[in-house]
């Protein structure tokens, strides 16, 4: 079995550090003065050459979240954070927008290098190797994605988008992917119409700050019948000290568009905690879809719990006109603490919500996530597929709801949610919420937590497999259903990710 | 962002104004009293529970409980005169009857014919006279800092207390039969101590008047002991019910509720696993129409290896009917080899019902096998339509796959005669069901 001898060695390779993207890159940077006040606000407003009305919408969100409170209802523990300890705003110093990748800093572009993100598209384009060929780029981070070549990607490091590529094919496809801020400037109107609309200002403490405080992200615009050409993906990289970031994305795919975006992140790694606090908006319009993949692999902190990143993201799509359709998918193995739960309103009628979601987690992180399924629209469908793996220390959450309306007659769901637990130190937790509100509605719900099954390893272990061999195909086996939904060049990477994060978790 | 304190609501203040009150006349001096005198502050911290409450999430009784009934005082003979035939559902299996009016145990009414190897006593009496089984166990079966719990042990005025001696099988089921005859409200709070290897069928009804009535069950379940539990809630107002179970090693026990013609009804249990290789069911039917609101909610630690549980729930809706149901399945380190399953159905036969289901597993030992479902929908028209094809009409038809739907689990209570009883009780419910066409 050639895919699990693969994964076996990989985990191999890997020190007693499980973490490879740890390093830091030295580059100055210039950033907002420490803390948090309305003057912060101008100052990344006024840093992004922001209109007024955007300068209000975050002063206004601003003096809401003061008036907040944290939510304490996930099950994760955490010192109480210190929001005026932190960075809000840090950029790359003597950083100008780029016109063209000539323009960037090299060691930025050596720090995406490393990671394995294919900024340096030219080298593709100007058929210096072909897709095929191994690349000349170390490390091997979303490494299925740069050998295919055909993703587009805007990369964020801090506070700001260093880069985006692809940019000229995808114009001539009429698709808009650029960073937020750009598209402040440049689209107020679709911003203006789109911004908010589904994660309003007001939504929850981290979403609120979110609004008030973020630095940049992704815009997808997604003309009416248009297929975008390629994946789109952003790459978030948080490298300042003692920075938190606050990423903001929305797409939008008019009727009948489609696209596919996967984000990847990580981070360095350094003793303390430092925070993401990120909103992800979708708005899918009639007969559109949306494909959504994270791969998410913040720095998850040392073996004892020191230091790793606080994800703390608000994420929804809505399927606001008919048969549109929203698919999250994420896989999640970093972060100290997560905090994520990728929802779908299901609005227009016939829509479609679909999550699946694999969250490993080991050592000391804590993992609350899940998903929430609004169905307010006729004829409305939803799945979620959850696997939660925990090992080692860690606590495993899943926490999502089901709810139908009284006028979202003919409303489905399915919802299968299973935990693994490997060691008798870590915890597995279910927190299914499911409120049915008329007969028509249907929902399906089943949840199972067990341990690898010993039976199964003693079989593969009389096949001849080593414990961490039979381990890892049990897991993958566990996992299939989601990995199946990923696009396949992330499917390859998400797979090595779970060999990695289960490094250690045997015997 | 200063934490907000709300402002108390008009039942919040009558209930402190009934504890201040009352406070001289309950019964119980020293360590009982200081045990109500704490519970009190719990509950006057937390006050009346609320939506923000997870666990009362989708049973706002600050909401519900709008004005506090004055507290009930001991019933005359009038009173008396109309509970005879109350909990009557259970007369075929001839049990020995415990009668509460109004939460004062009646002892002219009840069947206090000695039998070896059983103690019965009230509750009121125990607490003034300092009973040592009382000391023992009162308030240590399963600790929760529940609001409705809390108000409960503030406010205890009667109940049963009950012993079976080590090894003794009980030769007739005992049914604690409790009946409101005024609109006011009662704390009843009973102690039912099933010693090792001791045999119990237990049976508590609820009929009466639309009272208010927060009622509490402490059931101590002794190593090797067997209990059987049945409740039935048969009445309008508001019932709050806690049941806090301690199950020792090597024990079974088996618990079932029923509501049907309800008001608000909040059955909540509280369940250790104390003691390795014991099983333990919990289940519940609830039949319910108009504006009727039934909430069960369970709590199942699991702090012993080699434990199984099996919790299921049915619940049909018609009218405006709301069911709710949340299960927690907690298994704590070390209770390895726990096996656990737990089922939630809602039949909804009608638009305007809602059924809210949260089946939790929070797991904390990694060799276990849990599972949960949950499951909302309609009555299948297939096979209402293949009924109907045969020459069935459509009322009989619906009426036999209802039957069919909480069969299930009413098929599963071992004691024939309870499961006799209960079946004819959802058989009654649905002759009186109309049917739409």
């Amino acid at each position: 079995m050639p895919a699990v001898q693969e994964t076996v060695d990989r985990v191999r390779q890997i020190d007693v550090d499980q973490y490879k993207y740890g390093f830091v890159t030295d580059i100055e940077s210039e950033k907002a003065p420490k803390g948090l006040n309305e003057d912060t606000v101008r100052f990344i407003s006024a840093k992004k050459n922001e209109p007024q009305w955007m300068l209000d919408w975050r002063l206004e969100a601003f003096r809401r979240w003061q008036t907040m409170r944290e939510p304490t209802w996930a099950r994760v523990h955490y010192p109480k954070i210190d929001y005026q300890d932190a960075y809000y705003y840090s950029a790359p110093k003597a950083f100008k927008a780029p016109k063209s990748l000539a323009d960037v800093d090299p060691e930025l572009l050596r720090t995406y290098e490393k990671l394995g993100i294919p900024l340096k598209e030219q080298e593709i384009l100007a058929g210096v190797r072909k897709q095929s060929e191994p690349s000349t780029l170390d490390g091997d981070m979303l490494e299925g994605m740069r050998s295919s070549g055909r993703v587009a990607v805007d990369a964020v490091f801090d506070s700001v988008s260093v880069a985006t590529t692809f940019k000229e094919e995808l114009k001539r496809a009429g698709v808009i992917f650029m960073p937020m801020s750009e598209a402040v400037r440049e689209h107020p109107d679709l911003i203006k119409k789109y911004l908010g609309s589904v994660v309003p200002t007001s939504d929850n403490f981290f979403a609120t700050l979110n609004s008030a405080v973020f630095s940049d992200g992704s815009f997808v615009y997604v003309p009416e019948g248009v297929r975008c050409p390629m994946e789109l993906s952003t790459y978030f990289r948080i490298n300042e000290q003692n920075t938190g970031q606050f990423e903001r994305t929305l797409i939008i795919a008019e009727k009948g568009a489609y696209v596919s975006y996967l984000e990847g992140c990580t981070a360095p790694m350094r003793d303390e905690n430092q925070l993401h606090a990120a909103v992800v908006e979708l708005v899918a319009l009639d007969d559109a879809e949306i494909k959504y993949s994270t791969v998410q692999n913040w720095y998850p902190g040392d073996a004892e719990g020191k230091g790793g990143i606080y994800n703390f993201v608000t994420k929804r799509g809505d399927c606001r006109g008919k048969n549109s359709k929203i698919s999250w998918t994420q896989v999640e193995t970093g972060s100290a603490i997560t905090w994520k739960y990728p929802s779908c309103i299901l609005r227009g009628d016939g829509s479609r919500g679909e999550f699946y979601s694999i969250a490993i987690s080991n050592g000391r992180q804590q993992v609350d996530s899940g998903t929430k399924m609004i169905h307010l629209g006729k004829n409305t469908v939803s799945r979620i597929i959850s696997k939660g793996i925990s090992a080692g220390h860690s606590q495993n959450t899943y926490r999502g709801l089901v709810t139908a309306h009284r006028r979202a007659t003919g409303a489905r769901n399915f919802t299968n949610c299973d935990s693994l637990l490997i060691g008798d130190k870590c915890g597995a937790h279910t927190v299914p919420y499911m409120e049915a509100k008329n007969s028509s509605a249907v929902f399906e719900h089943e949840a199972s937590t067990s341990k690898i099954s010993e039976d199964m390893l003693f079989y593969c272990q009389s096949r001849g497999m080593s414990a961490e061999e039979a381990t890892a195909l049990v897991v993958n086996g566990f996992v299939k259903d989601v990995l199946q939904q990923l696009p396949m060049e992330f499917a390859v990477e998400a797979q090595k990710l779970i060999s990695i994060s289960l490094e250690g978790s045997v015997g | 962002m200063a934490d907000v304190t709300p402002i108390k609501t008009p039942a919040e203040q009558a209930l402190a104004a009934a504890y201040d009150g009352a406070r001289g006349r309950l019964p119980g001096q020293g360590a009982i009293a200081s045990l109500r005198e704490n519970a009190f502050k719990r509950f006057d911290a937390q006050g009346l529970p609320h939506r923000r409450v997870e666990e009362w999430k989708y049973t706002d009784l600050r909401t519900l409980l709008r004005d506090a009934l004055p507290l009930a005082t001991p019933p005359d003979a009038q009173a008396k005169a109309t509970a005879t035939g109350s909990g009557a559902v259970f007369a075929s299996l001839n049990p020995r009857k415990l009668v509460f009016v109004d939460g004062a145990f009646v002892p002219e009414m009840s069947d206090l014919t000695p039998e070896a190897g059983l103690t019965i006593g009230s509750m009121a009496e125990a607490l003034l006279k300092g009973d040592a089984l009382v000391a023992v166990h009162l308030g240590k079966t399963f600790e929760s800092d529940d609001a409705a719990l809390a108000l409960n042990t503030a406010m205890m005025g009667d109940g049963a207390v009950i012993r079976i001696a080590a090894g003794t099988a009980l030769a007739r089921p005992l049914q604690l039969v409790n009946f409101t005859a005024t609109e006011t409200s009662n704390y009843t709070r009973s102690l039912i101590v099933v010693e090792k290897g001791a045999k119990a069928v237990i049976a508590e009804t609820h009929d009466g008047c639309a009272a208010q009535v927060n009622t509490a069950l402490e059931l101590v379940v002794g190593d090797e002991a067997q209990v059987d539990y049945f409740k039935i809630v048969a009445t309008r107002g508001i019932h709050v019910g806690s049941l806090l179970m301690s199950v020792g090693r090597n024990a079974r026990f088996d618990t079932f509720v029923l509501n049907q013609e309800v008001g608000i009804v909040r059955n909540q249990s509280f369940v250790r696993f104390a003691g390795e290789h014991s099983t333990g069911a919990i289940r519940g039917v609830n039949l319910l129409r108009g504006e009727e609101h039934v909430d069960n909610t369970l709590l199942i630690e699991h702090a012993a290896a080699h434990c199984a549980g099996r919790e299921q729930f049915k619940s049909v809706l018609d009218g405006e009917s709301h069911s709710v149901f949340q299960g927690k399945i907690v298994v704590k380190p070390g209770a390895q080899k726990t096996d656990s399953k737990m089922m939630t159905r809602a039949l909804l036969l009608s638009d305007k019902a809602e059924a809210d289901n949260k089946p939790e597993l929070e797991i904390f030992a990694d060799d276990v096998v849990c599972g949960h479902g949950a499951t909302a929908g309609a009555l299948d028209p297939t096979l209402k339509f293949y009924l109907m094809s045969r020459g069935i009409d459509e009322a009989q038809a619906e009426t036999l796959l209802i039957q069919a739907f909480i069969g299930e689990t009413v098929e599963e209570i071992p004691h024939e005669g309870f499961r006799d009883a209960v079946m004819a009780a959802a058989l009654a419910w649905l002759e009186t069901r109309e049917v739409k066409p």
